[in-house]
């Protein structure tokens, strides 16, 4: 109980709200000042969400590797690292659900064939992710660089293998994939909304983040190389290993997002022409939950409501969806410029003590 | 000998937004605030110079009318750096973070605008950009003259702003000041160096070079900005900057290294032999050279001291 208490007291969970109302304000400013109607655009936003159980499921479905993404980055984050690479690892476990799923389809049944593609596209993933975390442990080279490169080499690297060894003929796509996440059972609840399994291990990874980073030894060592490597080297820990470590279980989590889309939603894997942006919306959201797992869940439900609502926002009140951007982005502005949001605060803040001392 | 003053060319011209972009991440972060939000700065400048340059051109500028966009983005640019002093100098953000913000608003805002002004149309028009511009005489030389001597009025710019930028940094009281405040603030504090004020221009001038680059790439190569206008290049920069030590001439080597690669990807694609080599192998070249460079060649990078702390006076 005292625990319970505790969290209200701190400003952990005011200053995200007020961070959140004020990213809502300045998105109906911009709104205004463009001649749109704010309360018109913000309620067909929320009514394309929640008005049917169809736009619910596909709402879900959205969330789903935006979790993922944003406990990767966030994981890394908190192992003292920038991981720009997340959409190459999505992109890398796709591809290995893809092989898997597709090559060893007639051959394994499903209760195999379906975990085996998962847990491919996660090791695959980590894998990517961990070149990144070798060349920064054992070559001191700025995962920063390196993450970007081998976004672009995932990138091309899939497209290849898509393109040599899966498609289907005259299309620029795969066979059908016979592994499948999908929750079927689901299926006539949600109007054949796509939601899937993902999901599922999406909480999961979150908690295994959270059991890992906070309940474990490994899991203190990888923070303490976060906090601070030299005092962490110091004290006996090795630096290089967990660096690479931490890169790897960032890349799982990312890998895993891609496992979700290509069994869970689409059921084949496209040529991409570009990359698809999972990641950098995983750093997005990896910032608003504050890099914690819990955070991270809450803010994929944001993110993913707004991102799936801005569509409706568009058709129901003519607003560029793009606008949705510019509140994510002056949230995220919020959060991270405390500052601001304490000077706001300050007047009830004043009340507040002088009522405590009372 | 025709196809290498060619090769040299297209390098440059695929430089020039990075070397501009990169130059801009060196004074922020010699200063001392990392500066993620490049992308964001590069894509402002990109959109206010397709804006502003089609406003000049419609008003019937003529050939000026390329460098009102120029001038529009070097002033969006500086706009939009602002949000990130603001929060990461003032507010004491996490430098990161402020800078992804940037990414992100600016890939909200300029779409945002681009579908008021241009009636829900994800696109701007397309516009004349600059043109070749040679050198009477030196354009004569064989190989560099092709190469060097007839390009863009921007690559011209880029390469003299290298120079100059290398001079302002380690040569004037200026360029040490800058540097002491990202090395040792509360150093630099004591001597009477006003650390916030320094950090502010660094970061202001980040965004004045990098909306530079923008520009660059919509009135050279584009001619429009759209979504994907910039894709990556402000990332790429910073990889420059990174990669060339936060020094001016190591930017301007990596960015054209990148150049380079990103040409000889084009270039590769004209011989028959290369038809055997998939695609998808070609277009990697650049990213896969850059790791294999930076493995075998360039040691531990060497970033500011201070990068990434916000300075706090009480805190010495």
């Amino acid at each position: 109980m005292s625990r319970i208490k505790k969290i209200f007291a701190t400003d952990t969970y005011i200053i995200p709200l007020i961070a959140i109302l004020l990213g809502f304000l300045v998105g109906a400013i911009v709104m205004l000042i463009g001649g749109y109607d704010p309360v018109a655009a913000y309620s067909a936003l929320f009514k394309r969400v929640f008005g049917s159980p169809y736009d619910f499921g596909e709402a879900v479905r959205e969330m789903t590797p935006l979790m993922f993404t944003g406990l990767a980055v966030a994981f890394a984050f908190r192992s003292g690292m920038f991981n720009i690479g997340a959409d190459g690892q999505v992109m890398i476990g796709m591809t290995a659900a893809s092989v898997v799923g597709i090559k060893l389809g007639g051959v394994l049944p499903a209760f195999l064939l379906v975990p085996l593609a998962v847990i491919a596209a996660g090791v695959c993933g980590g894998l990517w992710a961990g070149i990144a975390g070798y060349l920064k442990a054992k070559r001191g080279i700025n995962e920063v660089i390196t993450t970007i490169m081998l976004n672009w080499i995932a990138l091309f690297l899939s497209n290849y293998i898509v393109r040599t060894f899966l498609l289907l003929q005259g299309q620029n796509r795969s066979e059908d994939n016979p592994a499948s996440l999908s929750m079927t059972f689901l299926f006539s609840t949600f109007d054949n909304a796509r939601l899937h399994w993902g999901t599922v291990i999406a909480l999961v990874a979150a908690t295994f983040f959270y059991v890992y980073l906070w309940k474990t030894k490994q899991g203190y060592e990888m923070r303490a190389v976060g906090l601070n490597p030299h005092a962490a080297e110091y004290a006996g820990m090795n630096v290089g290993r967990n660096v690479i470590k931490a890169m790897f279980i960032s890349g799982v989590f990312a890998g895993l997002a891609g496992a979700g889309e290509v069994l869970g939603v689409f059921h084949y894997q496209s040529v991409f022409a570009a990359s698809p942006g999972y990641g950098f919306d995983g750093i997005a959201v990896a910032l608003l939950g504050l890099t914690h797992p819990l955070g991270v869940i809450l803010a994929a439900i944001l993110y993913g409501t707004l991102t799936y609502g801005s569509a409706g926002m568009s058709f129901g009140a003519d607003v560029p969806p793009e606008l949705i951007r510019i509140v994510i982005g002056s949230i995220i502005f919020f959060i991270a410029a405390q500052g601001i949001v304490r000077w706001v605060l300050k007047p009830f803040y004043f009340k507040r003590k002088k009522e405590k001392v009372l | 000998m025709e196809v290498l003053g060619q090769l040299l060319n297209t390098t440059l011209v695929f430089s020039t937004a990075l070397i501009f972009a990169a130059l801009g991440g060196i004074f922020s972060e010699r200063s001392g605030v990392v500066n993620i939000g490049l992308e964001g700065l590069m894509m402002f400048g990109a959109f206010a110079a397709a804006v502003g340059g089609y406003y000049a051109q419609e008003a019937g500028m003529g050939e000026w009318a390329p460098w009102v966009g120029v001038l529009c983005a070097m002033a969006v640019g500086v706009i939009g750096s602002l949000i990130h002093a603001v929060a990461s100098i003032t507010f004491k953000a996490d430098q990161t973070i402020s800078g992804t913000v940037i990414n992100f608003l600016a890939a909200g805002s300029t779409l945002y605008m681009v579908k008021l002004i241009f009636d829900g149309s994800g696109e701007t028009p397309l516009i004349d950009g600059f043109s070749k511009l040679s050198i009477p005489g030196l354009s004569k030389i064989p190989v560099i003259g092709e190469g060097i001597f007839n390009s863009y009025p921007t690559t011209y710019l880029a390469i003299i702003l290298v120079i100059v930028i290398y001079f302002v940094l380690f040569k004037t009281p200026f360029g040490l000041r800058l540097r002491a405040v990202g090395e040792h603030p509360s150093a630099a504090d004591t001597l009477g160096v006003n650390v916030n004020k320094m950090r502010y221009i660094g970061v202001m001038l980040s965004g004045l070079l990098a909306g530079i680059g923008g520009a660059t790439i919509t009135l050279t190569t584009t001619g429009t900005f759209a979504h994907n206008t910039i894709s990556g290049q402000g990332f790429i920069a910073i990889a420059a900057m990174i990669f060339g030590k936060w020094n001016p001439l190591g930017a301007f080597g990596a960015a054209v290294f990148f150049g380079l690669s990103q040409a000889i990807r084009n270039y590769v694609q004209l011989f028959e032999w290369s038809k055997s080599i998939p695609q998808e192998f070609i277009f990697m070249i650049p990213y896969v050279l850059t790791i294999i460079v930076l493995v075998s060649a360039v040691g531990r990078s060497s970033a500011p001291k201070a990068l990434g702390e916000p300075y706090d006076p009480g805190k010495r």
